[in-house]
């Protein structure tokens, strides 16, 4: 290819399509290198967190396993006992389950909304051969309780595959059979608290990480650089050994025949009988989470910290402020930003963590995620435990949010 | 000096910070109530450490250190009421500029009333009325100068150090300001202990200037005795563009000149700045303005060179002509465009000259 120079109209438009070439050849290299990760948050983050969002409203299983109860109730407005087509139809479909054999499945969906409707179900799938019409007088002679309009009330509620339900139960909510939204019985509400219980370990975990992470970035900061290498190596090292090994570690340290009580009861402050219950109960898990998440917070603090030159804390002693006013007056306002991103990693960590309440925590050191965990794998729950992640994936983008502003406000401030 | 009238005095004042190398070398000063002092040096001289020792940063190995007369080799840099202007001038990022000023008058427990008047005048002071509620980030560089020069001087403090306060801004902003600050010392009557490394900014702001130079003072003295009478090569080096040419003392003359032999055997006479003896050697010093390019029509002249014409530099106002001599010592003349200097061409020969009075002899 020759450079000749621009001369014709004609020759500028062959130019310009020849730029315009070039640029979409550019942009789809920028494109193919960037489609991996594209692809891979699409398919690991984006549709994971969108279906389970999506769970956490929408549960088509009893509509579709009970096709012809729901065609046949969506005209039945709600009072009393259905007409005979829905009994019709809840017949036929026990029948096509009894042949199917899949029953179970909404037994025990009807079954979270009214107790004792499973043995109903069942029962009255394991006869559905042996109704014959008019089905209202069959299906009552063979279990009494098809009379009650609560039952039916519960099938309509399921019927509609868009629900609140989960979301309900997720704090401690529920329809009643009257179809109005009341709290859960004390006895049987436990997501709430959870949900407190989680954001006040997290907060405490946050604040044991601030105050302890501070003046060890704020040293790390301002010593020479040789000996902060160093020192920051020993923050780091936690990173480097599997978070398992180190919870496990505290475990050892901290149980009731471990080193700590043992420690204590050789040097007589404890005796054999009153050994301290440091782990399996919230503190074990305050004392564990605050340790591994305190890198978390001692890394954007030294970031900060980096940044602010001493000579601020010298203009301010220069101009009358003792020690104490000038680093609380002067030093502390500047590192503002490292404390709100440090606080907001730590906290927003701290309320999902998992494996560290799970293994140390105990009764009362379990956080709302091992809750998650546990409607995930044993009680196969899905829905109740894709409202839980969203309703805590709402409270962090709001907590998120709330920082963000707060912060950006600070930072336009300091220009 | 009577001490009544010496605010801060250095007495035999040593710092090292490795404990091999003295930083400031057995500094002894007096500085006057009201004075406008600079410390000037070439880079690393000590200037900054000798600052931070007055204001209370750095303690001295050595000797002791005296405010009014007290010693405060120990006093905390907040207990000193000495203002400090920095050299990227340190105003707080996350307070207005109001709230900047207010910060010594808040720490000194002032009241409301009196802390918002004072933040007014402090304000007018520096010609900045309207700008108490911008962020520093929001001023320019020259602006950022003037809030760091009144915070300094809001609690009115005697004592006010700057460390080359003017160092970050542009040439002509540098000079706006010199002349700013020059004038709030006269209006005010505090005593400033200035700090810089450029000679043209000391020698226009100062009463007295202390020469700094591997951290011992070279010479104190006022900007035109400096100027007109360096004591050592270097100051005369350092001070101004200068030629210097090696030489040897042939005899001393009683009227406190001798007469000297240069490289090239040339005699000439020149002023004795210190005790010479015949036959030591010494460093001759003539400023560039001092040469004259016709000798033989003035008086006075009392010596000549000749050599060839290396380079012309036009500046308008002046010329700057560079002739080597035949002994290769290569000279500086700076030639006022007071009339047309004809027959100046590079490679061509020049005759120059200078009176007695104009050359000094410097001990090396
Ligand atoms: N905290 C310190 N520790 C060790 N050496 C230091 C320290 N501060 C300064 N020095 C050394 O002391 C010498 C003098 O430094 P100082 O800052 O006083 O020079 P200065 O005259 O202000 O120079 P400049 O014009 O570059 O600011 C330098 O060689 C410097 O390396
Ligand atoms: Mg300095």
């Amino acid at each position: 290819m020759t450079v000749t120079a621009i001369t014709s109209p004609d020759d500028s438009r062959s130019i310009k399509r020849e730029l315009t070439r070039s640029l979409r050849r550019r942009k789809l290299q920028a494109f193919v290198l960037v489609a991996p990760l594209l692809l891979f948050i699409l398919f690991m983050f984006i549709y994971p967190i969108g279906g389970m969002l999506l769970r956490s409203v929408y549960s088509p299983d009893f509509a579709r396993a009970m096709p012809a109860t729901v065609a046949a109730i969506a005209e039945w407005p709600g009072s009393g006992t259905p007409p005979e087509t829905v009994w019709a139809g809840v017949a036929r479909d026990m029948l096509a389950l009894q042949q199917r054999n899949e029953a179970g499945p909404v037994a025990a969906a009807l079954n979270v909304e009214m107790s004792g409707a499973r043995s109903l179900v069942l029962k009255t799938a394991r006869n559905a051969g042996k109704l014959t019409a008019p089905y209202r007088e069959a299906m009552v002679t063979l279990d009494p309780m098809w009379n009650d309009a609560r039952i039916w009330q519960a099938i309509k509620r399921l019927s509609s595959p868009v629900t609140p339900r989960f979301y309900l139960a997720a704090v401690d909510m529920k329809v009643d059979e009257a179809g109005s939204i009341v709290s859960q019985p004390e006895d049987r509400q436990i997501y709430r608290s959870l949900f407190l219980r989680t954001l006040l370990i997290s907060g405490v975990v946050t604040l044991c990480c601030l105050i302890l992470g501070y003046p060890v970035a704020h040293l790390l900061a301002n010593l020479p650089l040789r000996i902060s290498n160093i020192l920051m190596i020993f923050v780091l090292l936690p990173f480097w050994t599997s978070l398992l090994v180190r919870t496990t570690a505290w475990i050892v340290l901290l149980q009731k025949q471990g080193v700590v009580n043992s420690l204590l009861v050789w040097s007589h402050v404890l005796t054999d009988e009153t050994r301290a219950e440091l782990i399996f109960n919230r503190t074990g898990t305050i004392l564990a989470m605050t340790h591994i998440l305190l890198p978390f917070m001692i890394l954007p603090l030294y970031s900060v910290m980096k940044t602010v030159s001493p000579v601020y804390m010298k203009a301010a002693r220069s101009l009358g402020a003792n020690q104490f006013v000038a680093f609380t007056k002067v030093y502390v306002p500047q590192t503002f930003a490292g404390v709100a991103a440090g606080c907001l990693l730590v906290f927003i960590l701290a309320v999902g963590y998992y494996i560290t309440p799970a293994l140390v925590g105990g009764e009362s050191g379990t956080l709302i995620s091992n809750m998650i965990a546990y409607h995930i794998q044993k009680s196969l729950n899905w829905g109740l435990a894709a409202a839980l992640g969203a309703i805590l994936l709402t409270a962090i983008l709001a907590l998120y949010w709330t920082f963000n502003r707060l912060t950006k406000i600070d930072i336009i401030g300091l220009g | 000096m009577e001490q009544g009238r010496s605010i801060v005095h250095f007495v035999n004042v040593g710092k090292t910070y490795d404990g091999e190398r003295l930083i400031v070398d057995d500094l002894s000063l007096e500085i006057a109530r009201g004075e406008f002092l600079t410390l000037l040096g070439p880079s690393g001289s000590g200037k900054t450490t000798t600052l931070m020792m007055l204001a209370g940063f750095e303690t001295p190995t050595r000797g002791q250190i005296l405010l009014n007369g007290q010693e405060i080799n120990r006093l905390a840099p907040h207990r000193r009421g000495i203002g400090m202007v920095f050299q990227n001038y340190a105003l707080f990022p996350h307070m207005t500029v109001a709230e900047n000023l207010a910060f010594p008058l808040n720490v000194r427990a002032l009241g409301k009333a009196e802390v918002e008047a004072r933040v007014i005048r402090a304000l007018d002071l520096v010609k900045l009325g309207g700008f108490a509620a911008r962020r520093p980030a929001q001023l320019s560089g020259g602006q950022q100068q003037r809030i760091a020069v009144a915070r300094a001087l809001i609690f009115e403090p005697e004592l006010v150090l700057m460390d080359e306060p003017l160092g970050a801004l542009d040439k002509q902003l540098r000079e706006g300001m010199q002349y700013e600050i020059r004038e709030l010392h006269q209006r005010l009557g505090v005593t400033i202990v200035y700090v810089t490394h450029d000679q043209a900014e000391a020698l226009t702001m100062s009463d007295r200037i202390a020469v700094f130079d591997q951290g011992k003072i070279q010479q104190l003295a006022s900007p035109t005795e400096l100027y007109e009478k360096p004591r050592t090569s270097f100051v005369a080096n350092f001070v101004g563009d200068n030629n210097l040419m090696a030489a040897e003392v042939d005899t001393l003359r009683s009227d406190h000149l001798c007469s000297v032999v240069l490289e090239g055997g040339a005699k000439v006479i020149a002023v004795a700045t210190d005790e010479l003896m015949p036959g030591q050697k010494v460093m001759l010093s003539v400023r560039p303005e001092r040469l004259r390019l016709d000798p033989d029509a003035g008086a006075g002249t009392s010596s000549r060179l000749k050599g060839v014409i290396e380079e012309i530099v036009y500046l308008g106002d002046h010329m700057r002509i560079f002739v080597r001599t035949a002994n290769q010592v290569r000279f500086l003349i700076k030639a006022a465009n007071k009339e047309p200097h004809h027959g100046l061409t590079k490679g061509g020969m020049l005759t120059f000259g200078w009176s007695a009075q104009d050359c000094r002899a410097l001990p090396v």
